[in-house]
């Protein structure tokens, strides 16, 4: 078992646009990225719960094997730089991925 | 030789910067033309409400005083997007004032072309009651005319079309107001009769300056080389280089989908392009599509003023307070309320921010470790800037004297750093406008005047 952020390279989290927010997981070899993609923990129910969203809020979950990367896009619950909003670029919500376990 | 054009883009953002040795060690190779993104919506909506750019003035002249010298020299066009970061028209004029300096400072003659992205409230509202209006996403509220009554103006994403007429007209500076990030760049490639779909890829790679490359940087320029059936990327830093999975995996970057990218009127495939490594620092691309929207769509980007803000940053040290911060907070808040009774509960809001125990995730926040010390941040949201200061005053004054169960520390609870603790922050704005408006052509919203300095 190892853990995602000791597998990925790059784990990061952005806006996609003000309204949503979009989780990147980058590897840098392909031996890594088929390990994560074919363990199937990398799914829209793991997220919605990790993220306590619905599933119907996740936009996006597009595996890209060209670019070694998983792309997860999901509707912020407040929009950037508003009322309430506790990360304008959003780009500090990643951590939840990192202990996700893979086998 | 093959037929090709090569494009400097000097860094992600007008006025981020760039290391000058390396914009001319580009220049070097005497590039077509050089273009720069100006924008984003990164940065929240407080500068497209107010009015106000993203960088600061000097920064901006600093970087736009190398590029207008060089562009001239090299009697190359100079494209500028998204003018002043929200692209509107105060932010394109804050844009040309800069440039009129600089031409002026160095007697400078040339022709300047300015596209503006401003689009009139009367255009949406009859675009709204033709039910041609669309939230880019579910999430987006849906825009009714009042939202747009309060709405500080407007802008859409120019594509490449009317960037295209003033290259054709001869334009060697060209000032967008907003526009589609890659745009700017492919109306070069476009221009010159390559590929839309390469020119297109060129352009959102091109965009963010060094950030394709490894290590990464918006800061730095990168080099792009449009040919017949390919494009090829590197950085003009000997320190940086581009490899087939840096540039590959750069689409990701802000983007809702990693290959699948929807600009004003096209939709961009990048599936099965083939990213292969021409030396150590450049990698070759093919093999991207691009398909035309059956109706062309336009990005409208609008923000309103939502209330005003004063806020507080304190340090909380008492393991005991710590304990129960969150209990306390709601007590205080509770007893304020009591107070300002007469005030209507929804005209104003009271908000904690516990950072070292959950200020970044709020209540993602899985972590269960107790901080030796927090720090709060707490805030007033009311209707204006009086108000918020008002009953921030009492909620910090309630919170630094509350007597809660158990308390030892019975001289204060909160430890500010400065005197006077209370800050105005001044208006708060929210994006009210994210969405999708029908329009005739590519050029229809987007009007184009022409000055001969």
């Amino acid at each position: 078992m190892d853990r995602l952020v000791d597998l990925a390279k790059v784990l990061r989290s952005k806006n996609s646009g003000p309204f949503e927010l979009t989780l990147d997981i980058l590897f840098d070899d392909v031996v890594k990225y088929e390990r994560v993609e074919k363990s199937g923990e990398i799914n829209r129910e793991a997220i919605a719960l990790l993220y306590r969203i619905n599933t119907e809020d996740i936009t996006n979950l597009v595996f890209f094997k060209k670019a070694l990367g998983i792309k997860i896009t999901f509707n912020r619950k407040i929009s950037s730089g508003t009322v309430g909003d506790r990360d304008v670029y959003g780009a500090q919500q990643h951590a939840p991925l990192f202990d996700i376990l893979i086998p | 030789m093959e037929k090709q054009i090569k494009i400097l883009s000097p860094c992600g953002i007008l006025g981020y910067g760039f290391p000058i040795k390396h914009f001319m060690i580009g220049m070097e190779e005497e590039p077509d033309a050089i273009v720069v993104d100006a924008g984003s919506t990164d940065a929240g909506p407080h500068k497209l409400g107010a009015g106000v750019a993203i960088v600061s003035r000097l920064a901006c002249k600093k970087d736009l005083s190398v590029l207008i010298n060089e562009s001239r020299n090299h009697k190359i066009p100079l494209i500028i997007g998204s003018a002043g970061g929200s692209g509107a028209r105060n932010h394109t004029e804050w844009t040309l004032d800069i440039i009129y300096e600089i031409l002026k400072e160095k007697n400078i003659n040339c022709k300047i072309a300015i596209i503006w992205a401003d689009i009139p409230v009367d255009r949406v509202k009859i675009a709204i009651r033709e039910n041609k209006i669309e939230g880019l996403s579910q999430n987006v509220p849906i825009l009714t005319e009042e939202l747009v009554d309060v709405t500080n103006g407007i802008v859409a994403q120019m594509g490449v079309e009317p960037i295209l007429e003033a290259l054709e007209n001869k334009a060697d500076i060209i000032v967008c107001g907003r526009a589609y990030d890659p745009a700017p760049f492919a109306a070069v490639g476009i221009y010159h009769g390559f590929d839309e779909a390469l020119s297109y890829h060129l352009g959102k790679i091109l965009e963010c300056g060094a950030l394709c490359a490894e290590p990464g940087s918006a800061k730095d320029c990168i080099m792009g080389v449009l040919k017949e059936g390919s494009f090829q990327v590197y950085p003009t830093n000997i320190n940086r280089k581009c490899t087939p999975i840096s540039v590959a995996a750069h689409t990701f970057y802000e983007k809702d989908h990693p290959y699948v990218l929807k600009g004003p009127g096209i939709v961009l495939n990048l599936e099965n392009c083939e990213f292969e490594a021409i030396s150590e620092s450049s990698v070759s691309v093919k093999g991207s599509k691009l398909s035309k929207t059956p109706i062309y769509k336009i990005k409208l980007e609008g923000a309103r003023q939502k209330l005003f803000r004063t806020f507080v940053i304190a340090g909380v040290r008492d393991p005991i307070l710590i304990n129960i911060i969150e209990k306390v907070e709601a007590l205080v808040i509770e007893s304020v309320k009591e107070y300002f009774s007469e005030i209507p509960k929804e005209d104003y809001s009271i908000n904690f921010y516990n950072y070292g125990k959950n200020g970044v995730m709020g209540e993602l926040e899985a972590s269960l470790n107790i901080p030796h010390e927090i720090g709060v941040l707490f805030e007033v949201l009311a209707k204006t800037q009086s108000q918020a200061s008002a009953i921030c005053s009492l909620v910090r004054s309630t919170f630094m004297h509350y007597g809660y169960e158990g308390r030892k520390s019975t001289s204060g609870n909160l430890a500010f750093p400065f005197s006077p603790s209370d800050i105005e922050f001044g208006v708060v704005y929210e994006f009210s406008v994210y969405h999708l408006m029908e329009v005739k052509d590519g050029k229809e919203m987007f009007p184009i005047e022409y000055k001969n300095i």
